[in-house]
């Protein structure tokens, strides 16, 4: 049996080529000491995979009519055998894929491995970071719930943005000038068609770089990159110390690959895929879309970015990050790796972290939000039963202004905290903020009364911290 | 494998003149049957897909009920479906809209898009303000700005009363330009 399971092996071998053409791959030479830093590519390759399997599978009972679509996401989730699972995986592992790719990127900067020569390695894997980024967000709106289809007319108006082409640009998100029938369909295929040939294209690539320029070796203090010698004195390392990829370098990238599926897995069974939203009517007017956790942080920076600077981070920020990044190793392709000589790389790295990252804690309680459905003020909250402070309380909820405002921990975060606000403005202080307004908050002159506002007033003043027992006492 | 590539293989280089002419002739035949080849399936394939681009929809006139199911003085969301809709466009279809009425015979209806990024804006009837769960925009009664990062007020859409019905003329999602 052996022999004829070798034999037929064999002649496969000799007809396709099979050996001959992995084989050199395989046995390339990787540096001795490229350890644990290193597993972070393939394990964005392997996520990219978890998603094609998942995503194939997927296909096989995701209807991409506007009309049908909510229907078989609900079928898979919750009637599909397996369908909530493999749901589940995808979705996780498009978020393995997004931090695989960001760890990537970062060890790849703070190790110079962009330099000499393996520039474009770093252009295609910027481009794939594109790409992956694309395929989050599109993916997201395959869901096509209620978020999904308040989340493409928000795709839309920031696309609007663009000078001159901006409407065009909104028209083709849209497939036409509303959501409708044309709309899921484009995204179905950029999503299923369009990126993921891409990817693999742009993998192809990248790994074909990987082979031609080599892995760059762990950065050392001191050994520069020098452009006229650097090939030479890099084979020259890899003839003396180099090991096989197979299985010496590649043994780390299936120990982290398989724990990367068994974490995907686990996220997916346990915590299951993201809970479907309303269905996608756009006259239901009870939304508040936002974006899966990996664009959170950009959705924050749109809330937070003053008024008259939006139209330029909205379009010109991510064109120059773009710019900046793809044109990295030209502006400095030579010189130290080594992080420690290179502190600004660690201080972008980390910048770049704490950015996103506080954007992302933000972005996540957003609030600059109004609260819709803040629990009504209790009477122990109000400190009264009956009376004007009493009255000022229901007015004070009726006008909204609980919406943006906390009392003691209830309320929304829009504006500032009320809970002590009495200790601080005074009786007319407050009549002209509501009457006139302030810094984000509307006016309610022309729409309160004026006994309306003597009460909310009278609640307002009331809004003081209490005075310790012993003061109180003495105090009366 | 090299072997066997190596025993098919040719001179690289031409040896006379008539063999670079033809040589060149048949790099750019190549080359040229190449592009037709590419304008064959890219013309129709752009086409189809930026078509919608460029597909103009005129807005129509729909009732939205009778001019007396509306009460003077309150702004109510009413439901409307999108009469240029794909026969396949199902609930996406629907639309919603604000409508006020002002007086006995005057309506303001406003698109529910917010002008910042088009979320969808909710009514507070006592508060007398439009408000945005997106991030934070706030307007007033009116439509115009009262708080938040929009920069133009509600776009409103065309309405008209006939034969005592309220009519809207059906319009795009407003998307907020630059230039």
């Amino acid at each position: 049996m052996k022999r004829l399971i070798v034999g037929t092996w064999r002649w496969l071998d000799d007809r396709l080529g099979i050996s001959a053409l992995i084989g050199p791959s395989l046995k390339h030479l990787v540096p001795h000491d490229a350890r644990w830093w290193y597993v972070f590519g393939s394990a964005t390759l392997l996520a990219f995979i978890v998603q094609v399997v998942t995503g194939v599978a997927l296909a096989f009972s995701y209807a991409s009519s506007s009309s049908q679509a909510y229907e078989t996401l609900e079928f898979i989730t919750n009637q599909a055998p397996f369908g909530r699972f493999l749901r589940g995986m995808h979705y996780f592992g498009a978020s393995a894929m997004v931090l695989m790719v960001g760890a990537h990127m970062a060890q790849t900067f703070l190790f110079g491995s962009y330099k000499f020569p393996r520039e474009m390695d770093w252009t295609t894997g910027v481009l794939l970071l594109a790409f992956t980024l694309v395929m989050g967000f599109t993916g997201q709106l395959l869901r096509w719930d209620s978020t999904a289809t308040w989340s493409v007319v928000v795709a839309a108006e920031q696309a609007g943005r663009v000078p001159f082409i901006g409407n065009f640009l909104a028209q083709f998100i849209l497939g036409g000038t509303t959501i409708g029938g044309a709309t899921l369909s484009r995204f179905f295929a950029i999503h299923v068609f369009i990126m993921p040939a891409l990817i693999f294209l742009f993998i192809g690539i990248h790994l074909m770089l990987v082979l031609r320029h080599g892995i760059a070796e762990p950065p050392v203090a001191g050994m520069v990159v020098d452009p006229a010698t650097y090939r030479v004195e890099y084979e020259e390392r890899m003839r003396k110390t180099g090991r096989p990829f197979w299985p010496e370098g590649a043994w780390r990238d299936f120990v982290v690959g398989t724990g990367l599926i068994v974490i995907i897995a686990l996220l997916a069974y346990f915590v299951g895929p993201p809970k479907l939203d309303a269905p996608p009517d756009p006259s239901n007017l009870i939304a508040d879309p936002k974006p899966d956790w990996y664009l959170l942080w950009y959705f924050a920076l749109l809330a937070l970015i003053p008024p008259q600077l939006e139209g330029y981070v909205m379009i010109l920020a991510p064109v120059i990050i773009g710019i900046l990044l793809l044109a990295a190793p030209m502006l400095n392709n030579r010189g130290e790796r080594a992080p420690s000589r290179r502190p600004w790389s660690i201080a972008v790295v980390l910048l770049s972290v704490i950015m996103i990252g506080s954007l992302w804690i933000v972005g996540a309680s957003s609030p600059w939000s109004p609260n819709f459905d803040p629990p009504p003020l209790t009477e122990k909250v109000i400190g009264a039963t009956s009376g004007p402070v009493f009255e000022g309380a229901r007015v004070f909820q009726a006008k909204g202004c609980l919406n943006c405002h906390l009392i003691s921990g209830d309320g929304g975060r829009r504006g500032p905290d009320l809970t002590y606000i009495g200790d601080t403005l005074s009786e007319s202080d407050i009549i002209i903020r509501i009457v006139n307004g302030g810094v984000n908050m509307p006016a309610f002159g022309n729409s309160i009364n004026p006994n309306e506002l003597k009460q909310l007033t009278a609640f307002l003043q009331a809004r003081k911290r209490p005075m310790p027992a012993g003061l109180e006492t003495t105090h009366r | 494998m090299n072997e066997v590539a190596n025993s098919h293989s040719v001179p690289d280089q031409p040896t006379t003149p008539e063999e670079i002419t033809r040589r060149r002739f048949l790099e750019k035949l190549c080359i040229g049957l190449s592009g037709i080849c590419a304008a064959i399936l890219g013309i129709p394939l752009v086409g189809f897909v930026v078509a919608p681009i460029f597909r103009r929809t005129t807005g129509k006139w729909i009732s939205v009920g009778k001019v007396t199911d509306y009460e003077i003085g309150k702004t109510v969301s009413v439901t409307i479906t999108d009469p240029s809709s794909l026969p396949w466009a199902g609930i996406t279809a629907k639309n919603a809209l604000w409508l006020r009425r002002v007086n006995e015979g005057e309506f303001i209806a406003f698109s529910v898009n917010c002008t910042h990024l088009g979320c969808p804006v909710r009514w507070l009837q006592d508060a007398d303000l439009f408000m945005c769960p997106c991030h934070g925009g706030v307007y007033y009664f009116d439509g115009t700005v009262a708080a938040g990062p929009p920069p133009k007020p509600l776009i409103r859409y065309e309405v008209r009363t006939a034969n005592g019905q309220v009519q809207i003329k059906t319009m795009e999602i407003p998307i907020t330009t630059t230039l």
